[in-house]
């Protein structure tokens, strides 16, 4: 049985984080922990949870901003924004889909795993909506970067690296973001029969126009008989009308193009948003970053590894599935990626498969070293989920 | 003058013919200038109250040339200043007497363009307009658009993290990179981030954005590139208030529009700008706004015709909509020109701290107290949908009492800006001006996090030591 320690709020987190920073103990961190199949396996028993620090402290539509405390429930958080009009503009995709874990996703965890989905072609990741955060260190001090406004350049900005640090660097105390407004419509054009190859150029064609396209995703006929192209648009209703005509027109040479409505155009997109095409069965699943022209490469170079896949932004997202068995693909995917400067992550694996296998993608020798340099000026006693990212950090 | 310089290592000035020849064995002759008379030119930048001459000036035409210098200059101890183009406003890329400066200007070209990952390849030294003006034919552009864009560079950008009057829609510099080659203090290259949307472990490409030349040397940059909207239309509303002015755009934002662009400027603005630019702008009122939007014609003429019928409903008294690409040109020369024409009719500092929106009316306000009440004059400018105030505080530089008054005013203003939950700078950086200004807005755990963050990368103190963090206790 692992134990828990709920700080109720910042003062209790500061004071117990000092606490065991005196007695050398380490800890996991954690808010309801559905995430916490991602990444190398948990080294401590102990777990430090934000969960208790929840709910909404200040939101001003009119701003667009909106701040909350790290156990806030992501879906509270959304609900809240949705009652004035507006939302997350990232489009956070909800883990538990991949995972199979329980529980509700809270905001400093989906601030740690800078998760993002669809959208972020067009408006950014997490990190880039994230314009203020408080943190408790590994010194046992709670600290501030960034803040309320959207426009700050004020000192080193360390809101960017709290984003994407899985816990490793300090326990995040208070999140603020900018938002946007709820567009007025979607739609979805629907391409059929593209290989790879001609996806990619089709998606790189929509995505260069200039009709706003914030959704391009490719499913291959593995995934659902037909191979289908995806681009969604968004706006106000004229706008979209006439952006999705001429999007028709521009990707005419293509094949078939079928319109998806609304209703159907989101819970398509929520799919590819959670990966859900992949969630099925006990495969493993790797997400690679690369740039969009290279993502036929890729494929190429893996050959028969990927058991399914399918690509989200443009190509620059590639979600792939393999047997799990061996190291899950690893060396062919990490020779795959060093070559073509893409970068993988191990989703989804057992526990025995992610002891052995590098989760995330090596750094670089000279990364590694300023990577252990901001380790040190944030947690110098490893106390936070050292090694969950990569062994030693 | 009230901003302090660290005192000059007397060891390092005592040792300059011989860092100047080693700088010259280095570098061909054209790349070290050290006649005083041609680093005169290096010894300020914008902001051009204060002034100190570098030891030398080397302007390096290549990453490795760049590396050969640091490489040097960690060894003998000496201070490295990066400089773009010299456009800063808050005193970045001015030197002190023991460092040298290391100018990116030999370095501009365009390495490489991808429309289809639309990305561009580029050298720091590329002015930020330059990067659009290479892709403007296909289409692209290269989204931050700070008013200096015709000079500044991109590596100056990435410096100070540059926004302009457009991010509203399409974000600042740290939303637009997505890798750079940066060397660092001793010397080592290392690529940063890369041509993916997202880079693995910390975001370091994160922290070098907004870092002041105080992380290492970007020498090439991967930005983001994008398609340009088939039209753009501003259109210009006059209000008899600031206040409903400002209402006005809350409630634009809250019809879930989002304009590329939402411009503020108050009576002395307009006044100044209109009798340089004459663009237009109606001089009977009190506040003006430039909202832009962009689509096809008809998806501009139906924007537009959202936002007219809001503006309506807060008493807006004049409303011009741009007719032509002519009026479009002149109403966005008026807004851009206006740092230049207020210096025109006075010397002038610009501030640049952010508010949160809400505060618009009081902090308007008083600014307009604390100005007066120094016998001084200012002029508003701002980008209204994200609260990045632009204030000129006008004076006369050749009367050192109006001086540091409209040195103390500037404080003041920043000062308030944080009072009521925003920040120092939204946009032009920290540098010199508002470093000693830092404790308003960080506790002293804060400034030495950053400061543990920053000596990962130069741990004595190198790379543009005199900035942003106050003098006094540092951490060693």
């Amino acid at each position: 049985m692992t134990d828990i320690l709920l700080p109720k709020d910042e003062a209790a987190a500061v004071a117990l984080v000092q606490d065991l920073r005196a007695r050398k103990i380490t800890v996991n961190l954690a808010g309801q922990g559905t995430k916490a199949k991602i990444g190398r396996p948990a080294q401590d028993e102990l777990t430090l949870s934000a969960r208790a620090m929840s709910g909404v402290t200040l939101y001003e539509p009119a701003e667009m901003m909106i701040r909350a405390l790290p156990g806030t429930p992501v879906k509270e958080l959304e609900a809240t924004l949705a009652s004035k009009g507006q939302r997350l503009p990232f489009e956070p995709m909800d883990y538990r889909v991949l995972l199979g874990s329980d529980g509700e996703p809270t905001v400093g965890g989906m601030v740690a795993a800078n998760i993002s989905g669809p959208r972020r072609i067009m408006v950014g990741a997490c990190r880039d909506s994230l314009i203020g955060v408080r943190i408790v260190t590994g010194r046992g001090e709670a600290i501030a970067s960034g803040g309320r406004v959207m426009k700050n350049v004020t000192g080193l900005d360390l809101v960017k690296l709290a984003a994407g640090s899985w816990g490793t660097l300090g326990l995040l105390t208070e999140l603020t973001f900018k938002v946007l407004p709820v567009t007025e419509t979607s739609a979805t054009l629907m391409i059929h029969g593209l290989s790879p190859a001609q996806a990619v150029d089709a998606m790189a064609r929509a995505l260069g126009s200039p009709f706003e396209v914030n959704g391009a995703a490719h499913l291959p006929a593995s995934i659902d008989r037909v191979a289908k192209t995806l681009l969604r648009v968004e706006g106000f209703v004229p706008s979209v009308n006439y952006r999705i005509d001429s999007l028709r027109k521009l990707l005419t040479g293509f094949g078939s193009i079928d319109l998806v409505a609304e209703e159907a155009s989101e819970a398509l997109w929520q799919n590819v948003r959670d990966a859900r095409f992949l969630a099925a069965g006990d495969d493993c699943i790797w997400r690679i970053s690369v740039a969009p022209s290279k993502a036929p490469l890729l494929l190429e170079e893996l050959g028969a590894l990927p058991q399914r896949w399918f690509m989200d932004w443009g190509g620059g997202l590639l979600w792939i599935a393999t047997k799990a068995q061996a190291d899950a693909g690893a060396d062919l995917m990490r020779q795959a990626t060093r070559k073509l400067k893409a970068h993988a992550t191990l989703i989804r694996a057992p526990q025995s498969i992610r002891a052995h296998v590098d989760v995330f993608e090596p750094p670089l020798p000279s990364v590694r070293v300023m990577s252990e340099g901001i380790k040190n000026a944030f947690d110098p006693d490893r106390l936070f989920n050292t090694g969950r990212m990569i062994a030693g950090l | 003058m009230t901003i302090a310089f660290p005192l000059p290592d007397a060891a390092i000035l005592a040792r300059r013919e011989s860092i100047v020849a080693t700088l010259r064995a280095l570098l061909p002759s054209e790349c070290v200038i050290e006649s005083e008379e041609e680093r005169r030119a290096f010894e300020t930048d914008a902001f051009t109250a204060y002034r100190k001459m570098p030891l030398a000036v080397v302007l390096p035409r290549s990453t490795q040339e760049v590396a050969a210098v640091m490489r040097y200059c960690h060894e003998a101890g000496v201070k490295v200043v990066a400089r773009g183009a010299g456009t800063s406003l808050s005193g970045g890329a001015i030197p002190q007497e023991d460092a040298i400066i290391l100018g990116l200007a030999k370095m501009s070209r365009v390495l490489d363009v991808n429309f289809a990952d639309r990305t561009m390849r580029v050298e720091a030294g590329i002015t930020n307009l330059a990067i659009s003006n290479h892709v403007m034919g296909e289409g692209f552009f290269y989204a931050p658009d700070p008013s200096s864009q015709l000079a500044c560079t991109i590596g100056g950008n990435i410096g100070m993290n540059s926004g302009g009057a457009h991010c509203l829609k399409y974000g600042v510099t740290t939303n637009n990179i997505l890798g750079v080659t940066m060397v660092l203090v001793d010397g080592t290259v290392v690529e940063i981030g890369g041509d993916a949307l997202d880079a693995p472990g910390y975001d370091l490409l994160g922290l070098v954005v907004g870092s002041e030349g105080q992380l290492g040397i970007v020498t090439e940059a991967t930005v983001r590139i994008l398609r340009a909207a088939e039209g753009a239309r501003p259109v210009l509303f006059g209000f008899d208030s600031s206040e409903t002015a400002g209402a006005c755009v809350a409630a634009i934002i809250a019809a879930g529009i989002i304009p590329v662009a939402m411009e503020f400027m108050d009576k002395q603005a307009v006044e100044i700008c209109e009798a340089f630019a004459h663009a237009g702008y109606p001089l009977d009122v009190e506040a003006l706004l430039i909202i832009e939007v962009e689509g096809s014609d008809d998806e501009m003429d139906a924007m537009l015709a959202r936002i007219v019928t809001i503006a309506q409903q807060y008493n807006v008294k004049t409303i011009k909509e741009s007719k032509s690409a002519l009026e479009t040109a002149l109403i966005w020369k008026g807004r851009k020109s206006a740092f230049g024409a207020t210096g025109r009719i006075a010397d002038y500092i610009c501030m640049d701290g952010t508010i949160p929106t809400g505060q618009l009316p009081y902090v308007l306000r008083r600014i307009d107290e604390i100005v007066k009440s120094y016998g001084l004059r200012v002029a508003n400018v701002f980008h209204a949908g994200d609260g990045n105030l632009h204030p000129l505080i006008l004076y006369n530089v050749n009367d050192p009492d109006e001086a540091r008054k409209a040195e103390v005013a500037g404080n003041d203003i920043l000062t308030l800006c944080v009072d009521v939950g925003g920040c120092l700078t939204g946009e032009h950086g920290v540098g010199i001006e508002k470093r000693d200004l830092m404790r308003h807005q960080f506790t002293e755990a804060e400034l030495h996090q950053q400061q543990r963050v920053r000596a990962v990368f130069d741990q004595n103190w190198l790379l543009n030591p005199a900035k942003v963090f106050p003098l006094e206790g540092r951490l060693a």
